[in-house]
């Protein structure tokens, strides 16, 4: 692959390749109560997002597995740094705007699933996800 | 002259510049792209004779009609059918399969069982899955063996009394298996049960003989045989045919009507109802035509070649596996492919910014995908324009791919 190309480069930043080479949050969270996990039929892509969320509401972890591609899991990765330490409502108020600011990549339409997948997980989560 | 040397010219899309390289596209499974003979019979259609079929009683009309008819007559040849009322024209693939279900499902009982393959695109398994779940039918899937062939063996044991329809691939989207359609035909009838074959990646490739294979119904698309989207074929056995009451109604399909009854119209039209898709039946015509004219066993043999050169190339690549059958087996124009350690779509996403075109997901074949173990896979299909050539740059991208992200 020519690194000349500048094409992948826009799509693939440098925030996605290190996200999805060494995912920070990656990983199975012990004594997670607010979990939940979707699909993109799309691509099939399966993402799993698990919060361990504290009495008062503060979300105190959150981590993820998945089959995922490279964006999908750069944004989920972006999106349990984003939620952790965050209310419950706060959490809930984080939009695609948000990682996308993080992920800093064009995003073409055709991926924007990848990025929205761990979002509509969160939301899932947040929502009564429960379960180990 | 190879058969790209003398096709690439007639295909106009091969001159676009994808991300900065020639477009190089190995997606034709999913669609193929179209000749320029395909391309002007639409235009000319619509900028001379078009008009509605079969009751407009004007030249327009007439000629509409004329034409929509000539690729029924080209469809019966190009297939070999026995006469033109088996030759039912559909919007696709999906289409027929869904019509056919349709149309036997009515006459489906509890308990009563349908027979399906592993290897089936979901087109062959949701239509089942909608007429079993009304009609409190069972379905069944035969498995696959571990080199991606059909496990006939397995497949004998679910034949049974019960048995109503057996609705196979001729060729998997995925793995480029060719299955035995003239044996499953032959163990079908065995206990009477139809047969129904899903022929979306073979058509366009290989000699497909209707008197040779013997089934009761063959269904493709125009699209992926360098023909227009919007139309299909829905090949039945005339007896088969005549058996059926129409899946759906309409214009076209009927002789007579009263407000609570009618009389069926006669073959092929029964199944028609509706103004049929015509300019793409003049656009089926030309790419029929043009396949004839490069003769089905030529494309065969290069496509092969493509395939073969594909598959030992991806194979050498560290890293990368390729599913389906060994090659010493008949297979498809499919390969599909993974790059260790990458996503399909990261793949198919880093080959497009080479100019190269791949398809990259569960190809509609998910229950496939988990018998394979994987989300997805990667995949290139080949048509008559497809290039050695372009199969090196593909071996060269693939191999470089691991290291870009």
């Amino acid at each position: 692959m020519s690194q000349a190309s500048s094409a992948p480069n826009r799509l693939y930043s440098d925030v996605i390749r290190e996200r999805w080479r060494r995912p920070r949050h990656r990983g199975d969270l012990p004594g997670a109560n607010a979990v939940a996990e979707d699909v993109n039929p799309l691509c099939g892509d399966r993402v799993r997002l698990m919060l361990t969320v504290e009495p008062q509401g503060r979300i105190a972890a959150a981590r993820f597995v998945g089959d995922s591609c490279a964006i999908c899991t750069a944004s989920a990765d972006v999106l349990a740094e984003l939620v952790s330490g965050r209310s419950r409502s706060d959490a809930a108020a984080v939009e695609v705007g948000d990682v996308l600011a993080v992920l800093q990549a064009e995003i073409r339409p055709t991926r924007m699933r990848c990025v929205t997948l761990p979002l509509t997980v969160l939301a899932k989560a947040l929502n009564g996800g429960r379960g180990a | 002259m190879k058969l790209d040397e003398q096709t690439r010219g007639d295909f106009p899309i091969l001159q676009r510049i994808v991300s900065g390289h020639p477009l190089v596209y190995f997606d034709s499974g999913a669609s193929s792209q179209k000749p320029r003979a395909v391309i002007e019979a639409m235009s000319e259609y619509y900028e001379r004779s078009h008009a509605n079929v079969h009751r407009s009683i004007h030249t327009l009309g007439e000629e509409a009609t004329e034409l929509y008819e000539l690729a029924r007559d080209a469809v019966q040849r190009f297939i070999g059918a026995t006469s033109r009322e088996e030759v039912v024209f559909t919007r696709g693939t999906t289409d027929g399969l869904g019509l056919i279900a349709e149309t036997i499902g009515r006459t489906l009982k509890r308990g009563d069982e349908i027979v399906v393959t592993e290897l089936e695109h979901h087109s062959n398994l949701i239509p089942w899955q909608l007429v079993a779940r009304d009609r409190g039918a069972v379905i069944k899937a035969a498995p696959i063996l571990a080199d991606g062939t059909l496990d006939l063996a397995a497949l004998d044991r679910l034949l049974t009394a019960r048995t109503r329809v057996v609705a196979f691939t001729h060729v998997s989207n995925v793995l480029g298996t060719v299955t035995p359609v003239v044996d499953i035909v032959r163990r079908a009838r065995s206990v009477n049960a139809i047969t129904v074959v899903d022929g979306a990646q073979a058509a366009p490739h290989m000699r497909v003989d209707m008197s040779a294979l013997g089934c009761d119904f063959y269904v493709f698309s125009a699209h992926k045989m360098l023909g227009p989207t919007g139309i299909g074929v829905m090949y039945g056995r005339r007896p088969v045919l005549d058996s059926f009451e129409p899946g759906r109604g309409g214009s076209e399909m009927i002789k007579e009507v009263w407000i609570d009854r009618a009389q069926w119209n006669d073959l092929p039209w029964r199944f028609e109802p509706g103004t049929p898709p015509i300019a793409e039946a003049v656009g089926l015509t030309a790419a029929i035509g043009y396949l004839e004219k490069l003769g089905m066993d030529r494309v065969a043999a290069h496509e092969r070649a493509l395939t073969r050169r594909t598959i030992e190339g991806l194979a050498a690549i560290p890293g990368v596996t390729v599913y389906g059958p060994p090659l010493a087996v008949d297979r498809g124009a499919v390969v599909a492919f993974a790059v260790d350690g990458l996503h399909p779509h990261d793949v198919a996403a880093l080959l497009d910014a080479e100019g190269i075109a791949v398809r990259a997901g569960h190809h509609c074949a998910m229950p496939l995908m988990r018998r394979l173990g994987v989300v997805g896979t990667s995949r290139a299909t080949f048509s008559v324009f497809n290039s050695p050539e372009e199969v090196s740059q593909l071996l060269t991208a693939v191999a470089g791919l691991r290291a870009s992200l």
